[in-house]
């Protein structure tokens, strides 16, 4: 797990993934579709185009602690002690705008899915994709989603020593640890081709 | 004459009973925070600044650096719909971000 992405001559960024990378790439981005779950088009609403703009999104914050980091409460300040205006402010903001934020989150998490179902593997079973300027943010976005519900999942917190990163071959948490710092890699080198 | 006496007084009383509760202080900027998170790359959240605000590499920097260091930032103040834009927004980019009335 050692490529990352580098700019590309034509704009944009450019990685070679091989195939056990493409693999986990699209399971991790998959999973994430499923955790964000159908939006209300494929649910309540698949018979009629208006009332689909007419559903209303949750009023309150998913249980799942990983959800909950992806859907935040817009009006509780984690300083402060919440009161009911804050709490009925934030269950407001939630029911006119979480379903829009669902959909954009799985938007981005097909665009990586799609692009890397284009791949062709090579005779070295390698495959160079391409992310565009345009790919780059919804790329960005999708791996920073599945580095919070990874992190989220793990624990993670601001302690660089943190045992998460000296864990036994044989820890459980192992793989899932890897695969968050390879995808905080592929993160850190995309902003880097969009930032010079 | 009866119309006319009666119509300015429900006027009066629908403002004297919803405008202080709607609006406790006008004039009053909201602004949005975003809050320290020990997932997000410091890269990452300077990028968000520069690419969705349009802040300077410098200014982006400087907030991203309070965020980190500080536990959170003002990043832009405005109206409450332009503060609940930013704040959409915001959590769109994976940021944790909330908004206030700053007073």
């Amino acid at each position: 797990m050692a490529g990352y992405f580098k700019a590309a001559p034509d704009g944009g960024a450019a990685i070679a993934l091989d195939k056990v990378e493409i693999s986990i790439l699209r399971s991790l981005a998959v999973q994430l579709l499923e955790l964000i779950g159908p939006g209300p088009e494929e649910s309540q609403a698949a018979d009629d185009p208006l009332a689909e703009l007419l559903i209303e999104g949750p009023s309150t914050p998913p249980a799942d602690p990983a959800l909950a980091r992806l859907f935040p409460s817009a009006y509780m300040d984690p300083e402060k002690v919440p009161d009911e205006e804050a709490k009925r402010a934030s269950s407001e903001f939630r029911r006119y705008t979480e379903n829009d934020l669902r959909a954009r989150k799985r938007e981005d998490a097909l665009a990586v899915v799609r692009s890397l179902d284009r791949l062709t593997l090579g005779g070295d079973r390698e495959a160079v994709l391409k992310v565009t300027q345009a790919d780059a943010k919804c790329w960005l976005c999708a791996l920073n989603d599945l580095r919070l519900v990874i992190g989220t999942r793990l624990g993670v917190d601001d302690d660089p020593e943190s045992e998460l990163y000296h864990l036994p071959d044989d820890d459980p948490r192992k793989p899932l640890v890897m695969a968050y710092l390879w995808l905080g890699g592929l993160q850190e080198t995309l902003v880097e081709t969009l930032m010079p | 004459m009866e119309v006319v006496s009666v119509a300015p007084v429900e006027i009066e009383r629908t403002e004297s009973s919803e405008a202080p509760f709607d609006v406790p202080f006008p004039d009053v900027p909201w602004v949005t925070i975003v809050h320290n998170d020990p997932v997000n790359l410091m890269s990452y959240v300077t990028y968000v600044f520069q690419a969705y605000f349009g802040y300077p590499k410098d200014k982006a920097r400087r907030l991203m650096m309070d965020v980190h260091q500080k536990g959170r930032a003002a990043v832009s103040s405005g109206s409450r719909e332009e503060m609940e834009r930013d704040v959409q927004a915001m959590h769109g980019y994976g940021l944790w971000a909330t908004l206030t009335q700053d007073r």
